[in-house]
């Protein structure tokens, strides 16, 4: 009897250092300890045992089994690590240094830069207003104080509309909208106006690399009780500087333009050459970059505000200018294009 | 317009002032200067004035000759010299060795086989006019060896203004006016204008002069006889050449100077051509000759200043050839207008001509100035000219009285617009030193406006700022934000849906966002055969393929589909722009808000790229709405539309948009092997639909459970249809349903439609999942859709 079981340990033993994989392993624990294995038939023919030869029989069998099972777990575990140091041998280096193949779009880049100039004004609680681009001559002359035959419509070459109407010029076509539209709430409830209008313009000349009939601008205005040209050097101050991320000199020189008074051109110091004067700035160290000024009071009234009690400024700023600054664009051409090579080079930018 | 530093400080005293400061302070107090100051004369050096003593001809050539010229030194010195003007006697411009005419350096050098120990100077050479024919002739009795700048004024300080940039300003197209600004800046006097008093021949009989029109709104003029000077002062010469005009001949070069000092225009007339001078309009066009020789064809809304009924010039622009100055006019009418702006400036545009007189007539000049140039010019002319000898009484009628301008405002009013603190000294000052009256009253100010500001540019309070603050300097302004109170700011839906569709069609589908023009393109359409469709056309396009505005972006689109070919091989744009479809019962164009969007593949097949197209839309319309979008069969009304894929997009019930294939013949000529979808959907009536909560549901611990059909169906039956079988059936436990798989043979279409039944209540069984199923197939077959 003690040898069938010396012998069967030994025959484990044996047996398992020569197993290869996990599935005759398996066969092996089924052969030995399966309802029908050598082990378990050992216990079956215990009957003819007596107790106590029995009691000591069971004791050695069961630890048999125990010390059998625990063999084949332990090398359960072997193969199981050796299956996985094959395939990570097997596992080549992957290149990941290869050239990524990206998915993405692109935005145009005026998009971009309105987008930045419009953070900017929302953050200082102005509204953004759309407007429409074939307007009338009222809308676009008329209430921004442009009378017939005033020379400025001469400097702005209009696409005039066989109906009578046009394609808008400038951005200040829609200042006596956003007057009348928020007006009452000024007048009734002292809630000032802040408004910027982003929009297409158009003008009547011929292109080139710097001139297009078609571009953007971005008008903004405030009107309340006491604004002042102190409070308009601060916005626009303030808004190139977060516009180009970077603390920017600014001055104003007189300008004419109708619609406001006084008016102004807003240079700020080249980005270029920090001032000093490059061929970009043609060597003053400014750059031309916005008209500006207190909204004339002719402006106020046609829109409905009392000029006596109200004041505000209004400036009007290139977006199509501001992109091709910010992103080196040289020819305004290619923005209307809608060449891809071109344009699909403007994913996001927070910059 | 280019300016004279020494014109300026004839009016001006400024001794101790840096002028290149003084003129980078005026182009931010007064109007822009261009960037580069001209330092004339700085590159002059070492010539003086020389007199020619004697003239050889040069053996070995026909053209120089042999001098000896006395140029103040002991010795006569030997030139050789090949200007055809030289002789015993003259005068001339001498640069001596070692003198600097800009980049050469004179030194001795062999001519010909004769050494030349200097040069004589044309005055083109020494940079005084453009005149190279000769040598300059010095007239005036000067020493020779006189540095020739000790002379004449060459060296000067000249900047150009930016002609836009004066625009509302009539009054600074002159050095005179501009002067004002300069000593208004640098706090010095004005000096009052040397002149001549042309009302002291009030005796004398008055020029026989009318004007019959109101669009002349006043004329003043003079006779003068007996003017003997036929060449200007060099120094005049000078001055204008510098401010870019050429030296005609006396009397042409006084009328110049005297409009480039004091802004204003004025012509001569032989007086023997003109002696009755009338201001009118003529009824009928003619053609009219002009000084310069052209022939142009006057209309009847031109004015013309005429002798009785011959017209004999065009009113502020050109006199005519007839009436001009010529040799033997003994006797001529000084005339000194002003004319109505806006017609001065609509004649130019019709004649297409714009001179230097009708420039400053455009602006509105003051009417005052008439008589005052009158008598700066005859000052002038009796200076320099003494036989000069006026025969006639000064002749000034006026047709139009400009209002005087009195503005009074108080102190907080400049308060409230500057936004910081400007004494009451500083303001009268500032106001003074610029012409305007000044009584301060307390913190009241009564303000007259000076008539040369009171045409257009000076009217209201509003305009005082502007004097006060840009002489302040706006360099000098405390910057401060407003005391605005805070309010809540509402986004526009619009601008709201605008924005986040750009994101997902740029981060989440790749596509390119696009601009373009809000005109058809009617080369670019010829090429794709889609014609331009019939709508308000530009009155004035320069070129006519941009002449119609579109009604549609897909065209747009396609020619910038067909221009990107060979980008990639797929690729899709999109771009958020305009269209117009005609216009309305007020006759205004009715404008819509799009978005386009345009798909394009050379390695999917059109099916698939219409769906992704389709999933794109749904997808927008699911994360902004959290709505479905409806999609009717559409009859196509354009060539480049599918005949049979062409679809109406319904968002609530309200028509939005299309969504559609190309049609083949388009697309062929797009792209030979290609797949090209668009579709076109109104920004308006999307933002309009409402935007639908989200409705939370926890999710069931109950397992759910679906239950698959495969159905057979029928030609002209849409998915749409059938989802009519199963809406009103699910009670509460139909949660969704999908196709999962489709099978399509040449005699059927078949699709597997999976049914998701779950409950958060309770486990379901399938009796009742049975029940709904049975119901649901029942329905199927009634609109011909069997089971499999």
């Amino acid at each position: 009897m003690d040898n069938r079981i010396d012998v069967l340990r030994e025959e484990i033993k044996q047996k398992l250092s020569s197993v290869g994989d996990l599935a005759e392993l398996d066969k092996l624990r089924v052969g030995y300890l399966g309802k029908k294995g050598s082990i378990t038939a050992l216990l079956k023919g215990m009957k003819d045992l007596t107790n106590e030869e029995r009691k000591t029989f069971g004791a050695e069998v069961n630890k048999l089994k125990a010390n059998a099972a625990e063999l084949i777990d332990k090398k359960v575990e072997e193969l199981n690590r050796r299956a996985i140091e094959a395939e990570i041998k097997l596992m080549p280096v992957f290149d990941v240094t290869t050239p990524p193949e990206l998915t993405r779009g692109s935005y145009h880049p005026v998009t971009l830069s309105q987008r930045q100039c419009e953070a900017v004004f929302k953050s200082m609680g102005f509204t953004v207003e759309d407007y429409a681009e074939v307007v009338t001559d009222y809308e676009c002359f008329e209430a921004v104080n442009i009378p017939k035959h005033h020379p400025a419509r001469d400097m702005q070459d209009t696409y005039y509309l066989e109906n009578g109407q046009l394609l808008k010029t400038q951005t200040s076509a829609a200042q006596n909208a956003i007057l009348r539209k928020y007006g009452k709430n000024l007048v009734e409830n002292g809630v000032p106006i802040k408004a910027i209008f982003p929009g297409r313009c158009f003008r009547n000349e011929a292109t080139d690399a710097c001139h297009e009939n078609t571009f953007f601008q971005m008008e903004g205005m405030m009107v309340d009780k006491d604004i002042s040209i102190s409070n308009l050097i601060y916005f626009m101050k303030t808004m190139l500087s977060e516009v180009f991320r970077r603390d920017i000199k600014v001055r104003l020189r007189p300008g004419f333009f109708p619609f406001v008074e006084p008016g102004f051109e807003l240079d700020i110091n080249c980005e270029i050459c920090g001032g000093d004067g490059c061929p970009s700035c043609k060597h003053s160290g400014w750059l031309e970059l916005c008209p500006c000024g207190m909204i004339h009071p002719n402006v106020l009234r046609e829109g409905g505000v009392d000029p006596e009690k109200y004041t505000g400024f209004a400036f009007g700023l290139g977006l199509t200018r501001l992109a091709m600054m910010k992103y080196g664009v040289k020819d305004i051409r290619d923005l209307n294009s809608g060449n891809l090579k071109a344009l699909s080079q403007f994913t996001d930018d927070d910059n | 317009m280019f300016l004279s530093m020494n014109w300026i400080s004839d009016f001006v005293d400024f001794t101790g002032l840096d002028k290149v400061d003084l003129i980078h302070r005026f182009s931010l107090s007064t109007a822009e200067v261009e960037n580069e100051i001209f330092f004339k004369g700085s590159e002059l050096s070492g010539v003086v004035v020389a007199e020619i003593k004697s003239v050889e001809n040069h053996p070995d050539s026909k053209k120089l000759h042999l001098l000896k010229v006395d140029a103040g030194e002991p010795e006569l010195t030997d030139v050789v010299c090949g200007a055809p003007n030289v002789r015993v006697g003259m005068k001339t411009a001498f640069a001596k060795v070692g003198a600097k005419l800009g980049e050469i350096e004179i030194a001795p050098r062999p001519l010909a086989g004769h050494m030349s120990y200097g040069m004589c100077c044309s005055e083109s050479e020494i940079g005084i006019s453009d005149d190279h024919s000769g040598i300059m002739e010095i007239t005036d009795d000067v020493p020779n060896g006189t540095d020739i700048k000790d002379v004449y004024d060459i060296d000067d300080i000249i900047f150009e203004v930016d002609n836009k940039s004066l625009t509302n300003r009539p009054d600074l197209w002159g050095h005179y006016g501009i002067a004002r600004e300069f000593a208004a800046l640098a706090g010095r006097e004005l000096k009052p204008l040397d002149t001549a008093d042309p009302e002291a021949y009030s005796e004398l009989a008055k020029v026989d002069m009318k004007i019959e029109d109101p669009l002349c709104q006043r004329y003043s003029c003079l006779q003068v006889e007996n003017i003997s000077r036929s060449v200007s002062p060099v120094n005049m010469r000078i001055r204008l050449f510098y401010c870019g005009m050429r030296g005609i001949n006396f009397l042409a070069d006084l009328t110049n100077y005297l409009m480039l000092e004091m802004g204003q225009p004025m012509h001569a007339f032989d007086s023997r051509k003109v002696g009755k001078i009338r201001i009118k309009r003529f009824e009928q066009p003619f053609v009219f000759q002009t000084l310069d020789g052209v022939e142009r064809n006057i209309d009847e809304n031109t004015l013309m200043i005429c002798n009785d009924n011959t017209p004999v010039a065009i009113a502020g622009i050109m006199g005519g050839l007839d009436s001009e100055i010529v040799e033997d006019t003994t006797t001529l009418t000084l005339e000194s207008a002003t004319f109505d702006a806006a017609s001065i400036r609509k004649s130019t545009v019709r004649l297409a001509h714009r001179t230097d007189a009708s420039m400053r007539y455009e602006k509105s000049l003051d009417p005052e100035l008439t008589v005052p140039a009158i008598a700066r010019f005859l000052y002038l002319l009796m200076k320099y000219d003494g036989g000069v000898k006026v025969v006639s009484a000064l002749t000034d009628e006026s047709a139009f009285e400009y209002p005087q301008v009195d503005l009074s405002f108080d102190k907080s009013f400049v308060d409230r617009y500057t936004g910081i603190e400007i004494d009451n000294d500083t303001i009268v000052k500032t106001l003074t030193s610029l012409g305007f009256k000044v009584t301060l009253d307390g913190d009241k100010f009564d303000v007259l406006v000076p008539s040369w500001r009171a045409t257009k540019d000076v009217t209201m309070n509003a305009d005082i700022i502007e004097e006060i603050t840009r002489i302040y300097g706006y360099d000098n302004f405390a910057v401060n934000t407003t005391r605005s109170p805070l309010y809540p700011v509402r986004e526009d839906v619009v601008k709201n849906n605008e924005d986040r569709i750009k994101d997902m069609l740029v981060k989440r589908y790749s596509l390119h966002e696009v601009h373009s023009y809000i005109w058809a393109y009617a080369d670019e359409q010829k090429a794709l055969g889609i014609p331009v469709e019939e709508n308000v056309r530009l009155l004035n396009a320069t070129n006519p393929n941009i002449e119609t505005i579109r009604r549609s972006m897909i065209p747009t689109q396609l020619c910038q589909v067909k221009s990107n070919v060979g980008y990639a091989p797929d690729f899709g744009i999109f771009e958020v722009g305009r269209v117009v479809d005609g216009v309305d019962e007020n006759n205004l164009c009715v404008e819509h808000k799009m978005l386009a969007i345009t798909l394009y593949s050379k390695t999917k097949d059109v099916r698939t790229l219409y769906f992704e197209l389709r999933d794109m839309l749904a997808t927008i319309a699911d994360d902004l709405k959290h709505k479905s979008l409806g999609y009717k069969i559409a009859q196509p009304k354009h060539c480049y539309e599918h005949p049979v894929n062409l679809n109406t997009i319904i968002l609530d019930g309200v028509e939005i948009g299309k969504i559609g294939i190309v049609h083949p013949t388009v697309g062929k000529k797009i792209d030979k092997k290609s797949s090209v979808v668009f579709a076109e959907i109104d920004m308006n009536a999307f933002a309009d639909a409402e935007n639908a909560s989200i409705c939370y549901e926890e999710p069931s611990k109950f397992p759910p459970m679906d239950y698959d059909i495969s159905v057979v169906v029928p030609a002209g039956v849409f998915y749409a249809d059938l989802e009519h079988c199963w809406k009103n059936e699910g009670r509460g436990i139909l949660k969704n349903t999908k196709i999962v798989d489709t099978y399509d043979t040449e005699i059927f279409h078949s699709i597997t439609i999976r049914f998701e039944f779950s409950s958060a209540e309770r486990t379901l069984s399938s009796g009742e999942v049975q029940e709904i199923m049975d119901k649901i197939i029942a329905n199927l077959k009634e609109i011909k859709v069997t089971l499999r």
